[in-house]
């Protein structure tokens, strides 16, 4: 399954930052952070908990970028 | 701009205004450092708050922590040494400037870019037991009649049922001209209508609309990422850590070389101090901005021009291309048969063509359809009393009592009539009435207008070599090369030669060069997908096309071609001025810093005012228009 998130990061390089950190969260199987346009799109595994799993996510990329944000 | 940037620019101004005013306060000692440290902690609390839950988090290497090591280092050296306060705020002042101008200047950019790309449509008007109400397009089913009002956009592709208007399509495929739509027509979403007020049976959902399927591609460009992208993405990765290591060994082995090797002065503050004007330096956002942004703002210019780029990875392989190939029909040339020569036999040009006309009257051939719609003006009145179809060979007519045949050459031989055959090249009909040839009439393929001048425009952009591959016969493809000024054509192929024909054109070349194929989508798919970049014209509402190729050229206009070609050169001389320019002013600096030239002011001016430079530079990829 495939979904997209409006994000908010404000630097390039954090957003390649959390991309990586989405791509090593439990249940996501792949994630594209696009920083011109403020999406993530993130590919989850089959049987995944969307809402488990973006909770996760954007765990995990607070903690390599205090100010992001993900709108889910 | 943002909250936040409101935010920011607050601080900034602050901080400079005290920071400016302290200068003239005089104290000295402890009471100095407390009243600088008003400012520095107005200006930089966030940094340094980051900068500690990087360490927490074990993610240490970032900008933050480098500002937060820099400024406070400089605090301390200022603090042994009694110095200077001031260098360490103007640092993280300046660091904050920079940061609130990029994300400034890219979010304005954003803004513009979505702005050229604002073709989404809000709502759909639904008549709703006899109300005509807004709803959201995508709730709207499939073979809805949905009314659009002059003025508003088409939200869903359908076939208009009533009413008549012109269209602005000039979001979708750049093209100024309005075009008309009549009860019958299929209109795409996308589109503004103009005058009339259109009722609109909906063909497909909102999702797969034309307009939801072009946002989508151009949406989605950016994340297919060109090597200078990953490239710039590896380098930041090394980047970083290399710095940050160099600075502790400038820190840490010249003051001990001094001291055990040459038993001097250690010389401590003055090297921890270059080894801190290196972490200022080294903050890699400049680069990491300016190259997305350029392709960001690249692929945006071109999509106003009516030409989609599906990812930054074609628009730089695009750059690369110096192959051109060709396919002949509905991409040089309309795809549209008509007549372009009469030869008469003895009779007025209108004449015979009004007789074959009437003869085809009822043929649905599209070389009958042809001559028919040429001679619309006079054959309406007259109706053949009989006509009976002759399978590859023409027809036979009697009209007003006369036996009329029009045909190809086999029909001439069938039925003994000596015919001449016309210089022209193209399919041609001989027409002959009791027995008697009348002459002949040769149809073929118009070539576009703007065909010759986009050749020529490719050659001036630096293609070496345009190739037409055709189904037709050698002497209308040789024709119609040379009218072009193409050099090479292969002709008589079928869908799969063509394939094979770009294999050899591919193994042919060198690795550090493209070649591109230019196609309406139509039998030439596995071309389009085998060839470097595939470009597909006119591609309004064809999913096959979009599908298949690399870039979509909205409309038909064979100029795009050039156009798209010169739109991928300018942007890569961006991202090649950017990174060199980027990474060279860096390492300069970086060099003048260690050999203690440069002081942290001039590193702040660095960083800052290069990423300044190569974000305007970036922007500029979007002016595409004079191109």
């Amino acid at each position: 399954m495939k979904k997209t998130y409006k994000i908010e990061v404000d630097c390039a390089n954090c957003a390649s930052k959390m991309e990586d950190a989405a791509k090593k969260t439990e249940g996501v199987r792949d994630a594209v952070v696009n920083f011109m346009t403020l999406k993530m799109k993130v590919v989850f595994e089959d049987g995944a908990n969307v809402d488990t799993v973006m909770t996760n996510v954007l765990k995990s990329c607070r903690k390599i970028e205090p100010d992001c944000e993900i709108f889910f | 701009m943002t909250k936040k940037q409101k935010k920011n620019l607050i601080r900034i101004i602050i901080a400079s205004v005290l920071m400016i005013c302290f200068i003239f306060v005089p104290v000295s000692g402890l009471y100095k450092l407390a009243l600088y440290l008003i400012p520095y902690l107005i200006i930089g609390y966030d940094i340094l708050i980051k900068a500690f839950k990087g360490i927490i988090n074990l993610q240490p290497f970032d900008e933050c922590l480098l500002m937060a090591l820099a400024t406070i280092g400089a605090m301390v050296i200022a603090i042994i040494e009694d110095g200077d306060y001031l260098e360490a705020i103007a640092v993280m002042l300046f660091y904050q400037i920079g940061e609130w101008f990029q994300s400034y200047a890219v979010g304005k950019s954003r803004k513009n870019i979505t702005e050229l790309m604002d073709i989404r449509p809000d709502y759909a008007n639904v008549e709703i037991n006899g109300k005509i109400e807004k709803t959201d397009p995508d709730d709207v089913e499939v073979g809805t009649i949905i009314t659009v009002l002059p003025g508003e956009k088409i939200p869903i592709d359908g076939i208009i049922e009533d009413g008549s208007s012109t269209l602005d399509t000039v979001a979708l495929t750049g093209e100024s001209v309005p075009r008309s739509a009549k009860v019958g027509d299929e209109v795409i979403s996308g589109c503004v209508n103009l005058s009339g007020l259109l009722k609109i049976r909906t063909t497909k959902e909102f999702g797969d609309s034309t307009v939801s399927k072009i946002l989508d591609l151009v949406e989605n460009a950016s994340s297919k990422k060109s090597r200078s992208e990953n490239f710039i993405s590896k380098f930041a990765k090394i980047y970083t850590p290399t710095v940050i290591f160099s600075a502790i060994a400038l820190a840490v082995l010249p003051p001990l070389f001094n001291m055990f090797i040459l038993s001097q002065a250690a010389g401590w503050a003055n090297w921890i101090y270059r080894a801190l004007t290196f972490l200022v330096i080294s903050c890699p956002c400049a680069l990491v901005i300016s190259i997305p942004l350029s392709f960001f703002a690249g692929i945006g210019g071109a999509s106003k021009e009516g030409i989609l780029i599906k990812g930054s990875n074609y628009l730089e392989t695009l750059s690369k291309t110096r192959t051109v190939v060709f396919d002949k029909t509905g991409t040089l040339t309309k795809g549209v048969f008509e007549v372009t020569g009469i030869y008469p036999n003895g009779i007025e040009k209108s004449e015979l063509l009004c007789l074959a006309a009437v003869a085809e009257h009822y043929s649905t051939h599209p070389i009958a359809l042809s001559v028919k719609s040429a001679a619309s003006e006079y054959h309406d009145s007259v109706v053949p009393d009989n006509t009976e179809e002759i399978a590859g060979h023409g027809i036979k007519a009697i009209i007003a009592g006369n036996t009329v045949y029009a045909g190809n050459a086999k029909l001439m031989d069938k039925i003994g009539v000596k015919y001449s055959i016309p210089e022209a090249v193209g399919t041609i009909v001989y027409t002959a009435k009791n027995n008697e040839f009348m002459g002949s009439i040769v149809i073929s393929d118009i070539v576009k207008t703007n065909s010759e001048k986009a050749i020529s425009g490719l050659k001036k952009a630096g293609i070496r070599k345009t190739v037409m591959l055709t189904g037709d016969n050698k002497s209308v493809a040789e024709e119609i090369a040379e009218k072009l000024g193409i050099d090479e054509v292969h002709s008589n192929l079928l869908p799969a030669d063509k394939v094979d024909i770009m294999e050899k054109l591919i193994s042919g070349k060198s690795n550090n060069e493209a070649i591109a194929f230019v196609g309406d989508g139509i039998n030439d798919a596995p071309v389009l997908s085998r060839a470097d970049i595939g470009i597909a014209m006119g591609a309004m509402g064809s999913d096959a096309a979009i599908e298949a190729s690399d870039i979509v050229l909205m409309d038909d206009d064979p100029l795009k071609i050039s156009k798209a070609l010169k739109i991928s050169k300018k942007c890569l001389t961006i991202v090649k001025e950017n990174i060199w320019f980027a990474i060279g002013v860096k390492i300069i600096c970086l060099i003048l810093g260690a050999l203690g030239f440069a002081n942290m002011w001039t590193a702040i001016f660095a960083d800052v005012g290069v990423m300044v430079l190569v974000v305007l530079n970036a922007i500029r990829a979007l002016l595409v228009k004079k191109l």
